[in-house]
């Protein structure tokens, strides 16, 4: 924190409610010239909002903005990238079909005084701007035809270069290999040192610790700790973003759980060497009858894509999947589900017919067992009425549309269409996400009955509590790669966030 | 628990779900037969000779051909596809059935003369194969239907060209014949057949596991596939039905119009397409079915039979019926929208 300066960007007592839930609660920030800020926290924790009320995206909120000590209000982005405010946001915001050049002065092409773009002058600077940033591509290249990494670098060009004396990096290097980080933190310090104030968001704390003069810490829609980078530790980090003692909420997992032994059960799935693109490299595991494995990491580690190379949704580039020693790469989801294994991804829309009544949504999975030709409505509405009972689904009316019911007990409908016919490998992909605690513990009992029942069961969660909770053991994914394995051992949310 | 919450919630909900709230649920099925007894009422009065048994059995013929390609053409909409090749593959099994029949010596025409039962076979087989062709270059090589069908639609049209060449044929086989042009107890046999594989339409999607799958891989495609599926193996299956049907309607509509010629059934794409859109089945998939279509089929064929009952301008009638039809593509669309919103 440089002393003796006044910041460029102060923000006082911000609050931020989004329809009653408090986002944000008295937050006070500041960031200096010639300053990188690091912020840490976990999902949810309101950094990202901060970040979109500077950027001018959330133009409602409680509290002083000031810019250059002056009080200042941002009606919209574009109000924000006038005054020099600009934000590389943590989904990838590019245009695919446009050349790597149109991108970089995506909405800036220099034009000649008859308002045509200067096509010849834009694929020189923006050659040179990415020259400087360590990247060498023929500007005119289509930019979808570019690795994603790549693309993302861009991306962060385009803003890095844009001129702007405030620049918002929000998990910039989820997709980027170490070399490309490499170049991102070197033309970081050397914009800091020309004077840029820099914010830089990432789950990844070694990072937030390499590149970061000061770092804030956010729980719970608080800011509850900042110290200068040099000054702390990933442990102390960790500790603060998710809190231990009076302030720690019901079961945060903040304490040690020790996973079961590994047991010697048969081999129901053994993934071996798959390998996926940039998303997936080289992952292999097991997965034994009656256990749950959980498979962790963050947002864009890889296992959203990995859980669908599973059931053959993607084809992997390489490696194979073993069902029961059968070994098969799923060529489709049929050919997926006939070999056994079910599948529950983390969107209920991509799984449910919303228009469709509740039984045909829980039926439609096991037609082909129950019917030849002709369908037998009456069988599909006693499987379904025993299913409904058996999860506590409510209200208990097969009948109704599904689009009626609340979104955990949709949840559990995704469960029951597996059900009838039981699989013999479950995946589910963020099983208890944007539940509440009723029908979190509803979804977990289910699992645990599964898995007694001998059902081999592969969760896949960015939430660390809903790993810990559910799984025997658990893998931990970074960047694409299994990097660490907790079995019969001790493990705890600190001990997973420091592995991922 | 959450779960009592649900039941609270939802009753509460299903308290509302009042007569208003179902009315907008149906509009779907209500607005074209509205439209229908509209269309009906209004010729009634206007013309005298509208509302007879005798040009009740007018409209029943007129739409038959129609009403067979519309069978398979249902099909594929529900899936939320399009096929645009079903008229020229109607014309081009059309013209193929009648290549492989004996001509009349004056014909001239330099075809391949099977018994009848090969020339209806090779037919049947000829507008399979050009569905299957649609099926695979939407299934397999991932071609939008709507570019898929439109080129199909100009190699079925350049296969008739060249069969034909520019001539006329008439003699189709006999069994072709009597279905297409002739009748029993009064009653054509070409409204007998489009009766019937309107109903085995119907029977299909209501009652068979197949059925079921066309009505969820149109509802939600990416959720049909994440239960485990064969999403392309059900599509090319509704294109390939498509084209099968357009065939049946193209050789009896050969013979109910006494030749076969280029360009003979171009009026029949839009036909069928709007008979299926008119009846409300929604163009997104997953909601309608034959039912639909065969209101649509009556509003469409009361509109093209009436028209011609009042005194009006036969220019002005392709007007009125693209009118009519984007009318009730207005419909379609809003009845798609206050549906989501009476499942919200």
């Amino acid at each position: 924190m440089p002393q003796g300066r006044s910041p460029i960007l102060e923000l006082k007592e911000i609050t931020k409610a989004f329809g009653g839930v408090e986002a944000l609660r008295g937050v006070d920030f500041a960031l200096y010239a010639g300053e990188i800020h690091g912020l840490v926290g976990e999902n949810g924790a309101g950094k990202s909002t901060l970040m979109k009320i500077i950027a001018g995206v959330h133009p409602e909120f409680s509290g002083h903005f000031a810019l250059d000590g002056r009080e200042t209000r941002f009606r919209s982005a574009r109000d924000a990238h006038s005054a020099g405010v600009a934000m590389v946001h943590q989904e990838l915001s590019v245009a695919p079909d446009l050349s790597v050049a149109e991108n970089v002065f995506l909405g800036t092409q220099p034009t000649n005084r008859f308002g045509l773009v200067q096509w010849r002058r834009m694929a020189r600077e923006a050659g040179e701007q990415l020259a400087r940033f360590g990247i060498d591509v023929d500007p005119m290249t289509r930019l979808g035809d570019l690795p994603i990494g790549l693309q993302q670098l861009i991306e962060i060009a385009r803003v890095l270069f844009s001129g702007a004396r405030i620049i918002i990096l929000d998990e910039p290097t989820s997709a980027l290999s170490p070399p490309e980080v490499e170049r991102l933190f070197a033309t970081l310090r050397r914009l800091r040192d020309e004077g840029t104030g820099i914010v830089f968001i990432s789950h990844f704390i070694e990072d937030i610790l390499r590149i970061s003069d000061t770092v804030t810490v956010f729980r719970n829609g608080r800011k509850v700790h900042e110290t200068e980078a040099a000054a702390t530790s990933k442990a102390a980090l960790i500790e603060a973003m998710i809190g231990k003692g009076r302030e720690a909420l019901e079961e945060t997992y903040a304490h040690d759980i020790t996973l079961p032994p590994r047991g010697d059960r048969p081999v129901v799935l053994k993934a071996d060497a798959l390998s996926l693109a940039r998303s997936v490299q080289d992952v292999s595991f097991e997965v034994r009858a009656g256990e749950v494995l959980g498979i962790y990491g963050f947002m864009g580690c890889g296992q959203l894509e990995l859980a669908r190379v599973l059931f053959g949704k993607i084809k992997p580039d390489s490696g194979t999947v073993v069902i029961d020693d059968n070994r098969t790469a799923f060529r489709s989801t049929a050919a997926a589900r006939r070999a056994g294994i079910a599948f529950v991804p983390e969107s209920r829309r991509a799984m449910l017919f919303h228009q469709e009544p509740v039984y045909k949504n829980i039926s439609i999975s096991v037609l082909d067992r129950i019917s030849a030709l002709l369908l037998k409505p009456s069988r599909e509405r006693s499987i379904a009425a025993r299913q409904v009972e058996q999860l506590q689904i409510r209200p208990a009316a097969v009948e109704l549309d599904l689009g009626m019911l609340s979104g955990g007990n949709q949840q559990k409908v995704a469960l029951a269409k597996w059900l009838s016919y039981p699989p013999r490998v479950l995946v589910l992909c963020e099983p208890t996400r944007g539940m509440d605690v009723g029908a979190k513990n509803d979804v977990i009992n289910i699992v645990r009955e599964l898995s007694a029942k001998g059902l081999a069961i592969i969760v896949l969660s960015t939430e660390p509590e809903t790993v810990l909770s559910l799984a025997d053991r658990i893998i931990v994914m970074k960047r694409g790669a299994v990097v660490r394995e907790f079995a019969g051992e001790v493990v705890s949310k600190d001990r997973l966030l420091e592995a991922a | 628990m959450a779960s009592s919450e649900g039941v609270t919630a939802t009753v509460h909900r299903g308290g509302q779900r009042s007569a208003a709230a179902i009315l907008r649920s149906q509009m779907r099925n209500i607005a074209p037969f509205l439209t229908l007894i509209c269309l009906s009422g209004f010729f009634a009065i206007a013309s005298p000779s509208f509302a007879t048994l005798d040009n009740l059995g007018n409209i029943l013929t007129q739409v038959s051909v129609t009403g067979i390609i519309a069978v398979g053409l249902t099909f594929v909409i529900l899936c939320a596809e399009i096929d645009l090749s079903i008229a020229a593959i109607a014309n081009v099994t059309g013209i193929a059935v009648a290549y492989f029949t004996l001509q009349e010596s004056y014909v001239n025409i330099a075809n391949v003369p099977l018994p009848g039962w090969a020339a209806i076979m090779l037919s049947l087989a000829l507008c399979a194969l050009l569905g299957l062709v649609n099926a695979l270059g939407l299934t397999v090589i991932g071609i939008p239907s709507f570019i898929m069908t439109l080129a199909m639609m100009q190699i079925a049209a350049g296969i008739s060209a060249l069969l034909v060449r520019g001539q006329i044929a008439y003699k189709v086989p006999d069994l072709v014949t009597t279905l297409g042009s002739g009748s029993i107890g009064g009653i054509p046999w070409i409204v007998i057949v489009a009766a019937v594989m309107l109903l085995a339409g119907h029977l299909v999607l209501t009652y068979t596991r197949f059925g079921r799958y066309v009505y969820m891989v149109g509802g939600n495609r990416e959720a049909a596939e994440y239960s485990g599926l064969n999403v392309k193996l059900i599509l090319g299956s509704v294109m390939v039905i498509s084209a099968v049907c357009s065939g049946i309607a193209g050789m009896l509509g050969v013979a109910h119009f006494g030749s076969a010629q280029q360009n003979e059934f171009d009026t029949y794409l839009l036909d069928s397409i709007a008979a299926v859109v008119v009846g409300g089945t929604s163009l997104f998939g997953g909601r309608g079915g034959i039912g639909n279509t065969i209101v649509g089929l009556f509003v469409l064929g009361v509109l093209n039979n009436g028209l011609d009952h009042v005194n009006i301008d036969s220019f002005l009638k392709i007007l009125i019926r693209g009118l009519i039809l984007l009318a009730a593509l207005v419909i379609n669309v809003y009845a798609q929208r206050l549906r989501a919103r009476a499942a919200e």
